[in-house]
């Protein structure tokens, strides 16, 4: 007899609609408003005690908390409360200092066995959540330009040295073009510049003037700068947004030359920008011989002592900076590579020449706001942010020879303080402008809205189409109805799992998604009753009915899919977000209008002797 | 053959050839000649929504604003009289929206900044070129699909009709003057998606009527096979328009635009796939000839 299923085909379709209530489960658990706390540095250590004092704070201010774990890198700390969320955090950062990264937080309260199977709930797009969303562009043609200048100065020193005489020697766009007074110091020049500046390519063109040199970067080298600029914008914005304590921050880059910053439940945009706009700077200055100069702190007072006078004027700042990394030096000894450009090299081999033995400082230099707090006139905590410049020493060693464009810093405790100083060393220095392209805030209350709307028209939406199916297919509009609900199961368990973001248009495509997906049960049911009509047996209307529906819907469903995919490829942000739930949504349908509507069909009517088919 | 019964549909197709040339020729005109009102993701510029406790005028605020030094600001309610959509005119800063946000809370009125939308004009740009390279990819993509699964004039015959239904509501966007931005290009891109699956389900049945049914003439096969799939046709466009309304009445603002997009499309959708691509069809002479080889190739699959 048709219209059965084997065995395994039935488990199969058991084990993935548990699969799906499973995945789907996390979302049903609200999470919990939570303040997180983590450290300026990776140094820092968030433990036990650091959570303790942050609690008995809020004990103090009478907020209520419970579940405070530390793990060493931070701390998290639930509240009962999401009213009193941004008075925790004032709280919190008022007590702990500036030091700390106080940010707000939701907390997952998804049920440990459900954690354990790799379940977690949806993320949520900038638009349900609230947020900040930057795209900046870095000026790459700058970076290069940079560079470019640094190299002239190099190459008219060097001619000089070499009496190498040339007339003019300039940058014109990204060329630099000599001019010289005969064809023998064109020559001279070329091979000085061929031998010592490989980056740079003499070009020769046809009917170009004999006299004159035109030097381009090759595509290698440019190519390199351009790649740096942008991974040390990268790094510097990481940095500078950890500071903005958001617990979820996304630094990306984008296209050739682009980073996108997006920074979930952030609501003070000037503050964001005034931040990722900011200038972390540089100076490398000398330790001071008498007592003359400056004082200063060391930012990690671990090992170096407390504080050191350096000399009040900069040898060379961050501008100079090109890059830095940590590395090992021949005995397996941590150290940290300093490049610096072509005018970096040449004031740093002046000053150090004569200075060998004395000790160089390297000043860490930040814009930082404070909070101070303050009573006002009704006897109430105010909290306002202060700006102000800090200055540490992230580095004292000694000079043990005239240094030039690249030099090294050794001495230091370990790996972990090589890679900091590394870092703060890239981020002091912005290798290339950045522009602020695009902004988009989502104030929190509009991604409330936008979540309720949202909620409200799926769920109107399905409800009626539901009704709808009972209406028109009687028995098998149940069946369809409860593929239907199955496919937005499974569709939050796939989103879920996939660690997918749901966004308002991603809701307007799990919305059209329910009304598509009742397509295939209406094409089939309609082929059903095409075959009753022409007078098929009961079973035999329902296993054509099954069969002659398929290629239909598979050959609809690719095509359409197709055109989820190019939307996905073309489509930014929120665009994005309805193509990844259309995606997934006519796959799921597949599964459920097909297989799952088959199963159940033929486990209540497959296989036996009925009179009348109820559709 | 079949107990339905058989509507002779394409009795009308020279009514509806005319009816389709008539919204195509004024949906073009209106392109060419008005365009479309681009959106802010697609024109670059700064918008800013601001919610109030009580409802605000807008001809005030417009005020309110120019007198602070702001050059011409469009002011409008959205959604709702105490939501407020501002879009600021000019060149595109960065800084504008915080000036403008600050400029409304100057006199001490509670101002609650929902949304600030800043895009750069060469965002603007991009987000263009790719959503009409999008466009035409997709359709290339489709047609070439079809061509392999089916046969070269379905194909032409889809992509005509997918192409007759973007360009009406397109068309549709730009006589009503209704704002065009990402999301509804995403909805005019679902409208392909949507339509395709229409037409390739009115196709498939189309082809397996010219295999199965020896006796009847091209006109003949397409009248049974668009009266056998009229049912599901008008039963999922159904389905399709309720979800849309919902989206429609309960979405919110913001995806307003893209519910009548999608709703637009799907309404000419339901009619290309009925009469564009079978219209089509018949214009280049198809003919149980042209599935011959195909025929073939089933048959080898139907023996047992």
């Amino acid at each position: 007899m048709p219209n059965t299923f084997p065995l395994w085909k039935n488990l199969l379709i058991l084990f993935i609609v548990t699969f799906g209530f499973v995945y789907a489960a996390p979302n049903l658990y609200p999470p919990d408003p939570a303040i997180q706390l983590s450290g300026q540095s990776g140094a820092m250590v968030i433990d036990e005690v650091v959570l303790q004092k942050a609690e008995q704070a809020l004990e103090e201010a009478g907020i209520e908390h419970f579940d405070g774990v530390a793990d060493g890198e931070s701390a998290l700390i639930r509240l009962r409360d999401i009213d009193l969320q941004l008075r925790a955090k004032d709280v919190i950062q008022a007590e702990m200092g500036g030091n700390y990264i106080v940010a707000l937080n939701l907390a997952p309260t998804t049920d440990q066995w459900l954690s354990n199977l790799g379940g977690k709930p949806m993320k949520l797009g900038l638009d349900l959540s609230g947020g900040v969303h930057f795209l900046l562009e870095v000026d790459l043609d700058s970076a290069l330009t940079t560079r470019l200048e640094g190299d002239l100065q190099d190459i008219k020193t060097a001619l000089r040295e070499d009496r190498i005489r040339y007339r003019t020697f300039e940058l014109k766009g990204h060329q630099i073009i000599g001019q010289f007074r005969d064809v023998e110091q064109v020559a001279a020049a070329t091979s000085l510049i061929r031998a010592n500046y490989r980056d740079l390519r003499p070009q020769s063109m046809p009917g170009q003037n004999p006299l004159s040199l035109v030097l381009k970067l090759s595509q290698i080298a440019s190519s390199e700068i351009e790649d740096n600029a942008i991974k040390q914008n990268l790094t510097s914005l990481r940095n500078r947004v950890n500071e903005l304590g958001v617990s979820e921050p996304l630094v990306s880059r984008q296209g050739k030359n682009r980073i996108v910053v997006e920074l979930p439940g952030v609501q003070d945009t000037a503050e964001a920008k005034r931040i990722i706009g900011k200038t972390a700077n540089l100076e490398f200055r000398l330790e001071s011989l008498s007592n003359s100069g400056e004082k200063f702190q060391f930012r990690d007072p671990r090992g170096q002592g407390p504080d050191a006078r350096l000399e009040n004027k900069a040898v060379i700042t961050g501008e100079n900076v090109t890059d830095a990394r940590a590395s090992y030096d021949e005995n397996g000894r941590p150290q940290v590579n300093i490049t610096l450009d072509a005018t970096g090299g040449w004031q740093m081999g002046y000053a150090t020449r004569d200075n060998i033995g004395r000790r160089l400082g390297v000043l860490f230099i930040e814009y930082k706001t404070k909070l101070e707090k303050s009573i006002d006139e009704n006897g109430e905590l105010v909290i306002t942010p202060v700006p102000f410049v800090e200055k540490n020493i992230i580095s004292l060693a000694t000079v043990q020879a005239q240094l030039g464009k690249s030099f090294r810093i050794t001495g230091l405790d370990g790996q972990r303080e090589s890679s900091e100083l590394a870092l703060l060393l890239r981020a002091g220095a912005l290798a290339a402008p950045m522009y602020i392209v695009e902004e988009r805030t989502i104030g929190p209350s509009l991604g409330a809205d936008n979540i309720r709307l949202g909620v409200k028209s799926v769920t109107l939406g399905m409800s009626m189409v539901l009704l709808f199916m009972l209406v028109i297919y009687r028995g098998f509009g149940v069946f369809a109805n409860v593929a239907l609900g199955m496919n937005l199961v499974l569709l939050v368990a796939f989103m879920s799992l996939m660690g997918a973001t749901l966004t308002l248009p991603g809701i307007a495509g799990i919305v059209l998604t329910v009304g598509m997906a009742v397509d295939a049960n209406v094409l089939i049911f309609s082929r059903i009753r095409e075959e009753l009509a022409s007078g098929s047996s009961i079973q035999g209307a329902i296993s054509s009915g099954y069969d002659r529906a398929f290629v239909s819907i598979l050959d609809a469903n690719i095509t359409t899919l197709i055109v989820a995919v190019i939307l996905f490829l073309i489509g930014t942000g929120p665009v994005k977000g309805f193509a990844v739930t259309l995606s997934i949504g006519i796959l799921t349908s597949m599964f459920t209008s097909i297989v799952l509507t088959r199963g159940m069909v033929n486990l209540t009517v497959g296989g036996r002797k009925i009179e009348k088919l109820w559709i | 053959m079949t107990g339905l019964k058989v509507y002779n549909f394409m009795s009308f197709r020279k009514i509806a050839l005319v009816l389709s040339a008539i919204m195509l020729t004024v949906s073009s005109w209106s392109l060419f000649s008005h365009g479309l009102v681009l959106g802010l993701d697609f024109s670059g510029g700064t918008q800013i929504e601001v919610g109030y406790k009580q409802p605000v005028d807008v001809a005030e605020l417009r005020e309110k604003l120019e007198s602070a030094g702001f050059d011409s600001p469009v002011v409008v309610h959205f959604g709702a009289e105490t939501e407020v959509l501002i879009r600021m005119q000019g060149t595109p800063d960065e800084g504008l929206a915080d000036r403008v946000y600050s400029a409304l809370k100057s006199d001490g009125v509670e101002v609650e900044l929902r949304r600030v939308d800043f895009v750069g004009p060469q965002i603007g740009e991009e987000l263009r070129d790719d959503g009409g390279l999008g466009m035409l990819l997709a359709l290339a993509i489709v047609m070439l699909y079809v061509a392999i699964r089916f046969q070269f004039k379905f194909s032409v015959g889809a992509v005509l009709a997918l192409a007759h239904d973007v360009i009406i509501t397109l068309g549709v966007f730009s006589l009503s003057r209704l704002e065009f931005d990402l999301t509804v290009l995403a909805a005019v891109l679902a409208v392909v998606g949507y339509s395709l699956n229409d037409t390739i389900v009115v196709s498939d049945r189309i082809r397996e009527n010219f295999r199965k049914i020896r006796k009847a003439s091209p006109v003949e096969v397409i009248n049974e096979s668009l009266s056998q799939t009229l049912w599901r046709t008008i039963n999922t466009s159904a389905t399709t328009m309720l979800v849309l309304l919902a989206l429609f009445f309960f979405g919110g603002e913001l995806i307003h635009n893209f519910s009548i997009a999608l709703m637009v499309g799907v309404g000419i959708g339901t009619y290309s796939s009925i009469y564009v691509a079978a219209t089509v069809m018949l214009v280049m002479n198809i003919d149980r000839e042209d599935l011959l080889e195909a025929v073939e190739g089933e048959l080898v699959d139907d023996l047992p």
